[in-house]
């Protein structure tokens, strides 16, 4: 099912300037990901999730962020591979909005409030394909068809604020999808979004997927969500991997007391009545999640663990492959 | 004869005027909404964008007017209220915000935010205010010494902990608790519901719980009121309305959770369609628009809740979906 990899990420390391210190937001991340394939990164606040799409598309803050170490490759639509930690800015312009296509959470902030529908799904055809005006507005009106938006010859012509949210997303994702890109980053695209209308923008985003056998990379903290879209999963904690795997295999067999924790502490319909007429309450994993300035040394879980022991503490623990291309940085996965 | 409710809300109605500038459709916000709050119960208010739940929860601890209908607080009708008799109501019936970012003032220590409202109120010594407090403090876990500091020395989850202690403070009997926990991670959601259901079985609270996620809700409410574009369409007991789901929408709303766990991984039914304008809702069932088993019918009166099973009422024509 699966092609030849699209990103290939490895040993991203992406450091933060905060009050004078280099502060590490993603550590030592390695990842990969085939065309035709999801990987859902999933964490809480802070875990470098969002850190890490925005380390592959060149966009982090300005003095504040960077690369420090790492390599990001991308095999272009053309076939040619990129080292995107090593291009200039402008080559990364060249790059973003064509081989890779990105949408994020707030469809109201990526959508410019003064430009047709039309005209905004239009600009990258015309930036990166050198298209005509009047083709590549001819082509938006088809995308509007392909993420769902009826009656597209209006659609192309109205601004922002008349399109609902639900709408509004899918018009993002018809800009992402402008340039047939060959890596899609979907960074929380449906977290602004009710529950009904999340439903649908997945069922958009798996059926797109599929047909134009684009690699995805899916950043959410709602692991309903990355069972719905995903193959693969990687578990970010405190900046970093700390399990990753096929989903059906990490969220069947938790190899890490973090997403067993976590899987625990989202209560389940119909699971929380049982719990309340016991008299027992919803699981949760203690304290909070540790200050990047400030991390415990050895396994940044430790100081949450029910399983931590001495050992836990001295050293960063190894991302240690389980069987089956599931992999755990716990250094007791066999005992959980 | 049954003890009266410490909250009755009858036909309750919200209208807000256009705002460009007097023209533009009115928002029907809410619509002829019927319910009641036992003592030390907890009745959950669900539904979308648009639904109604925040205008309600408002409604009720009277932080907005109704258009028209009534709230009854304790057996007292609260449209009656003179000012100082409503400033004594709003010391009984406290508000738990959904961003514990943005209901803390960065200016005041924690210990000014907690005794403010008992200041208002004109309660106790400023000792005595202090004392309750550091109290307050407690019950929610958080030490005594975050009295003197300032919001934003505290994470999310201890600022809704915070935020939960403001509305103690004053020994409610009703609170209102607007999404108390969307606004927080994951692994801290769990803490602060489980924090919520054991002070109000400690203290006795009676409790309208507001959430768009159904799973928050089940384990803190004992009756599920499911809103739509401003009207009830189903009201069970806990337990009946995630076992046995009778409304078309509910039934939509449960199957549209994405599960994490690979056995729960069904069939889903997306439903089609938005969520339409509430400044201009369909005619008859507002959720008709995208309901897969709508007919003509449907289009016709707005269908009234009629009770499946006892205090389980569903607002849908069909009786023979199943």
């Amino acid at each position: 099912m699966a092609g030849p990899p699209v990103i290939e990420i490895k040993g991203l390391t992406t450091t933060f300037r905060i009050g004078g210190r280099e502060v590490a937001a993603v550590r030592d991340l390695d990842l990969t990901i085939a065309a035709g394939e999801t990987l859902a990164l999933v964490g809480e606040s802070g875990s470098g999730k969002s850190v890490t799409s925005l380390s592959i598309v060149g966009l982090l803050p300005k003095g504040i962020g960077r690369i420090a170490s790492g390599r990001l490759m991308l095999r272009r639509k053309s076939g040619e591979t990129a080292e995107l930690q090593a291009l200039d800015n402008e080559t990364l312009r060249c790059i973003r909005g064509n081989d890779i296509g990105m949408v994020f959470q707030e469809p109201l902030t990526s959508l410019n409030p003064v430009y047709t529908i039309g005209e905004q799904i239009a600009e990258p055809i015309r930036i990166h394909l050198g298209k005509s005006r009047r083709e590549a507005i001819a082509d938006a009106a088809r995308l509007l068809v392909d993420v769902g938006i009826p009656d597209p010859q209006r659609r192309v012509r109205q601004y922002p604020h008349e399109l609902s949210g639900g709408m509004r997303q899918r018009a993002t994702i018809a800009m992402a999808l402008a340039c047939n890109p060959a890596l899609l980053i979907a960074d929380e695209p449906t977290t602004a979004l009710d529950v009904t209308i999340q439903a649908q923008i997945l069922d958009l985003l798996a059926k797109l997927q599929a047909e134009r056998g684009m690699a995805m990379l899916f950043v959410t903290h709602n692991l309903g969500v990355v069972a719905e879209i995903a193959d693969r999963v990687a578990v970010m904690y405190a900046g970093s991997i700390v399990e990753a795997g096929n989903v059906r295999s990490v969220f069947s067999h938790p190899r890490h007391p973090y997403t067993k924790g976590l899987m625990r502490s989202v209560p389940q319909l119909g699971e929380a009545t049982a719990l309340k007429e016991a008299g027992a309450p919803l699981q949760t994993i203690a304290g909070s999640v540790p200050s990047l300035v400030d991390l415990p040394p050895g396994c940044a879980f430790a100081p949450r663990c029910p399983h931590a022991i001495g050992a836990c503490t001295t050293a960063f623990p190894d991302l240690v492959d389980t069987g089956k291309g599931h992999a755990s940085r716990c250094i007791r996965w066999q005992e959980i | 004869m049954p003890e009266e409710p410490l909250l009755s809300v009858t036909r309750l109605t919200k209208h807000f005027a256009p705002v460009a500038f007097g023209r533009g459709p009115v928002v029907r916000a809410v619509e002829d909404v019927s319910f009641e709050v036992p003592r030390g119960r907890v009745v959950g208010l669900v539904g979308e964008s648009g639904s109604g739940k925040t205008t309600i929860g408002r409604m009720v601890a009277q932080l907005i007017e109704p258009t028209s209908g009534s709230v009854r607080f304790d057996g007292v009708e609260t449209a009656r209220l003179s000012a100082r008799q409503l400033r004594r109501l709003h010391a009984r019936v406290q508000y738990i915000f959904q961003d514990p970012f943005a209901s803390l003032s960065p200016r005041m220590t924690i210990g000014e935010i907690l005794t403010e409202g008992l200041e208002i109120q004109r309660l106790g010594t400023r000792a005595e205010r202090a004392e309750k407090a550091v109290k307050a403090l407690a019950a929610v876990d958080l030490p005594a010494d975050a009295f003197s500091r300032y919001a934003h020395e505290f994470s999310g989850g201890q600022r809704q902990r915070i935020g939960i202690a403001r509305a103690l403070v004053l020994e409610p009997e009703l609170i209102v608790a607007d999404e108390p926990v969307s606004a927080l991670d994951v692994s801290i959601q769990a803490q602060i519901i489980n924090l919520l259901r054991d002070l109000q079985l400690r203290l006795g609270l009676t409790m309208l719980f507001i959430a768009h996620d159904l799973a928050v809700v089940e384990y803190v409410a004992d009756t599920v009121i499911v809103l739509y574009l401003g009207r009830i369409v189903e009201i069970a007991p806990s337990r009946e309305l995630y076992s046995n789901p009778r409304h078309p929408y509910t039934r939509a709303l449960l199957s549209a959770v994405p599960s994490p766990d690979p056995a729960r991984r069904g069939k889903r039914q997306i439903l089609t369609g938005d969520i339409p304008s509430p400044a201009n809702p369909p005619s008859g069932c507002v959720f008709r628009t995208r309901c897969p088993f709508a007919l003509d019918a449907c289009a016709g009166p707005v269908p009234a809740l009629r009770e499946v099973a006892p205090g389980h009422a569903n607002a849908c024509i069909r009786d023979d979906l199943d």
